[in-house]
Parts: C-alpha cells; sequence; structure tokens
C-alpha cells in the first residue's frame, strides 16, 4: 500500500521509508468509524430521553396551571393538585440537608485532615464507600425500625423528620466522599505554609482548607440531595402517605406531622385507572424535573464559581 | 582519598566531628547527631550543624542528599509527614526541639522559627489578609495596620502593593509573591527564617531583589537558606554547609553533611575534594 502513495517529501530516504507503513487511508477510515459509532451511541441516549420529555409534556402540560400548584390532593382529577407534596419535598429536602451536611463535611474533614492512616480509619473509610452503593430500601427498612419506631417518642412515627433522617442516612456517604474529595484538590503546600506561620489545625483548615474546598464541598452536597429528592423506595417503607389534605406548620411540629412527597403523589396517580389521573401525574413529573432543574444549576453555578476563583 | 572519618560506614558511636565544626557560643541552632527517617529508610545520617545568630548560612548539595529534610527538622515541620522520624537532638536557644514540652508548644516554635518555600505560597486571601493572618493566630496585640505596612516594606513590597491591598495575593506576580511570602513570614516576628530555594522559580532580576533583601534582613533575623546556585551562595551567605550522598548496603541513599564552614573557604580552600568538585561544578 505505501509503495503506491506518492512521496511527500522530495528527500525521503527509500530505506527508513520501508521501516514504516503510513497507511494513512485506513486509519482515517478507523477514525471515522469511531467517531459514528460514538456520535451514535450519544445520539440514542438523546432520542430517548427526548421522547421521554415530550411524552411528558405532552400529557402533563394541559393540567399545568397555578391552581395545579396551588390545590391539594383531590379524589376528583380535575381538581387534584400538587400542594401538600411540593411542600412535604421541600420539607423533607430541607431538614435532610440540615442534617446531612454538618454530619457529612463534619466527617468528611475528620477523615481527610486529622485522623491518622490506621487499621480503625481504612475500615471506616471502606463501610463508607460500600454504604454509598447500598439500594435505597434497605435504608428504608432500617429508618422504620429505627426512626419510626424506636424513636417514635421524638419523631412522632412516620413523619417529616423519620423521612429526612432516612434519606439523610442515604446521602451522607456520599457526602462524606465528595467532602473528601473537595479537600484533596486543595494543595497540602497551603497547608504547610499555614503550618509554618504557627497555626493549629483547626486554624489552617477554617482559614484555608475550607473555604477553597467549599464550592465542591456544597456542589457534592446539592448533588447528593438531588438524588434525595427522587428518592421513593424507602420513604414508601417508612411510610409516607399519599393523601395528605394540610401543610405542616412551620414549627418544630411540623417536623412531627405526617407527610407526602413528589415522587410518591406521582407513583399514587399513576397506579390509578383514569386517564385524567395519568395527566396529573405527568405535571407532578414536570414540576419534579424543574425542581431538579433549579438544583443542579445551582450545583453549576458553584463549580463555575469555584473554578473562576483559582 | 576519602580518609575522613564522616565517609566511613556507619559504626554506631558518635562521630568526631567533620572539619571546620564550630561550637560557637552564638549558635542559635544546634544539631547534634539528627538523623532522619522516612518510614525505615535513613534519609539523613548524623549531622551535627550549628547555625550561628544573624548570619546567613547556605545548605548546599546535589539533589537527594536531604537539604530540605534537614531544614524541615529545625520547625518540625517534619512531623507532619507520615512515617518521618527524627533522631538526635536540635537545639534552639540552648532547648532541645524535640523535647517531650515542645510537643504541645510546636505553633510557638514555629511562629519563631519562619519558613518560606520553594514555590511561592500566598494564601487565596488579599494582600493584607496574608500578612495579617500569622499575626492574628499567634494573638498579635499591636496595630495591624501597621504591622503589615512594616512586614511589606522589610520585604520591599510595599510600593509595589501599597494601592492594592485589598487585591488577592494570587493576583501578583511569582516574584512578588516570593517577596509577599517573605513578608508573611516577617510579621510574625520571628528569629529564625528558614528558606528553600526561594529563588528558583523566579527570574534573575527578582532573584538579585530577594538577595539584597537577605542582606537587610540579617541585621535582625538568622536565615538559613538552601540552593542550587552557587553563586547565589557564594554571594549572599556567611556560613556554608556542603552535603553529599552516599548509595547504602541496602541500596537506599543517605545523605551526610560533608564539610561547614565560613564561605570563603569552602569557595577557596576546601578542605574536601568533594566539596572542592561541587562547588567548582565538576561533581558527578
Ligand atoms: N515526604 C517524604 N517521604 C519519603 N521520602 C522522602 C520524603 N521527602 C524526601 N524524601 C527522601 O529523602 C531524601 C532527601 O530528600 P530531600 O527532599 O531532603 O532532598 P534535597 O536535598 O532537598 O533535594 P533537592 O535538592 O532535590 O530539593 C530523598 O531520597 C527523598 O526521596
Ligand atoms: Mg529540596
Amino acid at each position: 500500500m505505501t509503495s503506491k502513495e506518492p512521496k511527500l517529501f522530495a528527500n525521503e530516504s527509500s530505506e527508513s521509508d520501508s521501516l514504516f507503513k503510513a497507511s494513512l487511508p485506513f486509519r482515517y477510515n478507523l477514525d471515522k468509524v469511531f467517531a459514528i459509532v460514538t456520535w451514535a451511541a450519544t445520539l440514542s441516549g438523546l432520542i430517548v430521553l427526548g421522547i421521554l420529555l415530550i411524552d411528558i409534556l405532552i400529557d402533563g402540560f394541559s393540567r399545568l396551571d397555578w391552581s395545579f400548584i396551588t390545590s391539594y390532593p383531590s379524589r376528583r382529577a380535575a381538581s387534584a393538585g400538587i400542594l401538600s407534596p411540593l411542600v412535604g419535598s421541600i420539607w423533607i429536602l430541607v431538614v435532610t440537608a440540615l442534617i446531612a451536611f454538618p454530619l457529612g463535611v463534619g466527617a468528611g474533614i475528620y477523615l481527610e485532615e486529622y485522623s491518622n492512616d490506621n487499621w480503625f480509619t481504612r475500615l471506616v473509610e471502606i463501610n463508607i464507600a460500600n454504604l454509598a452503593a447500598v439500594p435505597s430500601i434497605i435504608y428504608g427498612l432500617l429508618g422504620l425500625q429505627v426512626f419510626v419506631r424506636w424513636f417514635q417518642p421524638i419523631t412522632n412515627g412516620r413523619s417529616i423528620l423519620s423521612g429526612a433522617l432516612t434519606l439523610a442516612l442515604l446521602i451522607l456517604p456520599i457526602i462524606i466522599i465528595g467532602t473528601r474529595e473537595a479537600l484533596r484538590t486543595v494543595p497540602s503546600s497551603l497547608r504547610q505554609a499555614g503550618f509554618a506561620l504557627g497555626a493549629t489545625r483547626w486554624q489552617v483548615i477554617r482559614e484555608h482548607v475550607f473555604p477553597l474546598a467549599l464550592p465542591g464541598i456544597l456542589t457534592g452536597t446539592i448533588l447528593a440531595l438531588s438524588r434525595a429528592i427522587g428518592e421513593t423506595a424507602p420513604l414508601i417503607v417508612i411510610g409516607a402517605l399519599t393523601f395528605i389534605t394540610f401543610l405542616p406548620s412551620i414549627s418544630p411540629q411540623g417536623l412531627q406531622s405526617p407527610f407526602t412527597v413528589l415522587p410518591i403523589q406521582i407513583y399514587d396517580w399513576v397506579s390509578r385507572p383514569q386517564v385524567e389521573f395519568h395527566n396529573n401525574a405527568a405535571s407532578g413529573i414536570i414540576v419534579l424535573m424543574l425542581l431538579l432543574l433549579v438544583m443542579n444549576a445551582t450545583a453549576i453555578f458553584l463549580r463555575n464559581k469555584f473554578q473562576k476563583s483559582r | 582519598m576519602k580518609q575522613d572519618p564522616i565517609n566511613q560506614p556507619l559504626s554506631g558511636q558518635i562521630k568526631p566531628p567533620y572539619s571546620g565544626y564550630t561550637s560557637s557560643k552564638e549558635a542559635i541552632l544546634q544539631a547534634e547527631k539528627v538523623s532522619v527517617f522516612y518510614g525505615s529508610y535513613l534519609a539523613v545520617r548524623d549531622v551535627f550543624l550549628d547555625i550561628e545568630t544573624n548570619k546567613i548560612t547556605a545548605f548546599i548539595g546535589p539533589s537527594g542528599c536531604g537539604k530540605s529534610t534537614l531544614l524541615r527538622c529545625f520547625n518540625r515541620l517534619n512531623d507532619l509527614i507520615l512515617g518521618a522520624r527524627v533522631e538526635g537532638s536540635i537545639k534552639f536557644q540552648g532547648e532541645n526541639l524535640y523535647d517531650k514540652k515542645f510537643d504541645r508548644k510546636i505553633e510557638e516554635v514555629r511562629r519563631r522559627i519562619g519558613m518560606v518555600f520553594q514555590k511561592p505560597t500566598p494564601f487565596s486571601k488579599s494582600i493584607y489578609e496574608n500578612i495579617a493572618f500569622g499575626a492574628k493566630i499567634n494573638g498579635y496585640q499591636g496595630d495591624m495596620d501597621e504591622l503589615v505596612e512594616r512586614s511589606l516594606r522589610q520585604a520591599a513590597l510595599w510600593d509595589e502593593v501599597k494601592d492594592k491591598l485589598k487585591q488577592s495575593g494570587l493576583s501578583l506576580s511569582g516574584g512578588q509573591q516570593q517577596r509577599l511570602c517573605i513578608a508573611r513570614a516577617i510579621a510574625v516576628q520571628p528569629d529564625v527564617i528558614l528558606m528553600d530555594e526561594p529563588c528558583s522559580a523566579l527570574d534573575p532580576i527578582s532573584t538579585l531583589r530577594i538577595e539584597d533583601l537577605l542582606h537587610e534582613l540579617k541585621e535582625q533575623y538568622t536565615i538559613v537558606i538552601v540552593t542550587h546556585n552557587m553563586q547565589q551562595a557564594s554571594r549572599v551567605s556567611d556560613m556554608t554547609a556542603f552535603f553529599n550522598v552516599e548509595p547504602t548496603d541496602k541500596g537506599g541513599r543517605m545523605g551526610y553533611l560533608v564539610e561547614y564552614d565560613r564561605t570563603e573557604v569552602i569557595f577557596q580552600s576546601p578542605k574536601e575534594e568533594s566539596t572542592r568538585e561541587y562547588v567548582s561544578g565538576r561533581f558527578g
């Protein structure tokens, strides 16, 4: 093949030339094939996603108006709304964040900055990595026994607090791992410089390490919370209801009230026979997706801010 | 050729001091039989070295001979390295830094023995905060604005940054960043400043500025500087310590102090052949 290619350079010595077989046309073709294969892979994912979105938008758009957002669920599909599940989701989200953020970030800081490398920390590390992979329904079962039953006097059983505690446990490993990764991106020369000035470990972390790692930590936390907000299985296990026609009071007592969340309401509507309820479900999905979109946009915003400040 | 005792294999007893060893009364830091291990790896062996007050001491030697390692012993920064262990004693103003009683006073030791690193490491805070940080954490009671200005003036940086103290320290040029780090080290009013190749990332002009600076700083501080630049060592330092590295029977490489003397002696009439070869650039 090479012998047929025209000479590219006048002084090509035929001796070293015979050692290299360029076969450029073949390599270019192979390149093209792989470009097409990867493009097709991307496209098929996008098509499925697109069909899904369009289908939901068609079904759900008709029902999506302000009254859908401000009405309680109802037996009549036309007047049923999403208010209590939406508020429930936001409650769960906030309480979960309040529990999981300090615990996860604290544990991450301890493991990354304070702990020595001994058998205990290695054991903890392995466990955290494994916990991140445990199916969410297992967390639901744990939450049912521990938070709903044992902690009944505090949580009042099947309440927002039980749900939030369960979801906090679920995303704790993700936050810990995310925190550690964010801390690891802070160069150790900065820590050394701090110590060399006579700073204690906590002063170095608070003043230099944590501020630099914070956007990364927040990004990880928000992505973990996005996972929590879409979780259905563990909340079904701990007994979230599907028909709630009141809002929890904004007070510590609110924590103890029964609740429902968007994915559970959607699941409930989908499983009914009437088509009208299916359309309600589609509208609910749109609301849930908008909520997720806002959260992910926040995460991207924080990450960009982070990269700029470096 | 190599008849000096320090080049013989380790025999376990305390070595007689190397040539040029002085046990001066004015020594602010005294290393006595210091060996440093990383795990089981012996990086530096049996160093005896007196750092004299208000002098500039240069550490020179081939890569890997343990200059940085020894330097980090003087402010116990090796404590942060997992598995690092220091044997022997380092006396600071007569007191052994590796004594148990310093374990919970190490921050105070590090305030009094400052350090400047090879790569400029400004904190991602404002120029002002970069200087004020050390003073704040060490409980400085005086006027902060005045301290910041004085430190920046001493580091010959004030005129360049006085109008932009609020800007990030990272916005400065490499040479300016390094002077910021020196200013930061000065701000906590140390007795000693350790510098690990402070000019190796800088252009010749910034380097000369820092060398001039060192001459001024030596009035107030004791300076130990690691450098690979022979001209720099001969230009700035009063004393020079030459380290070398030799293979061990276990296949590792071990650093040791070959010769320590006044800089003129090291560069013009060293007692050891290997020193002569190294400072004249004929070193294998
Ligand atoms: N953190 C560490 N962990 C393990 N070994 C180390 C560590 N730091 C240094 N060493 C080893 O100790 C020896 C001395 O290293 P050191 O950095 O002190 O040399 P140096 O004289 O400063 O070299 P250079 O001139 O290249 O900076 C080397 O063999 C190195 O591999
Ligand atoms: Mg070094």
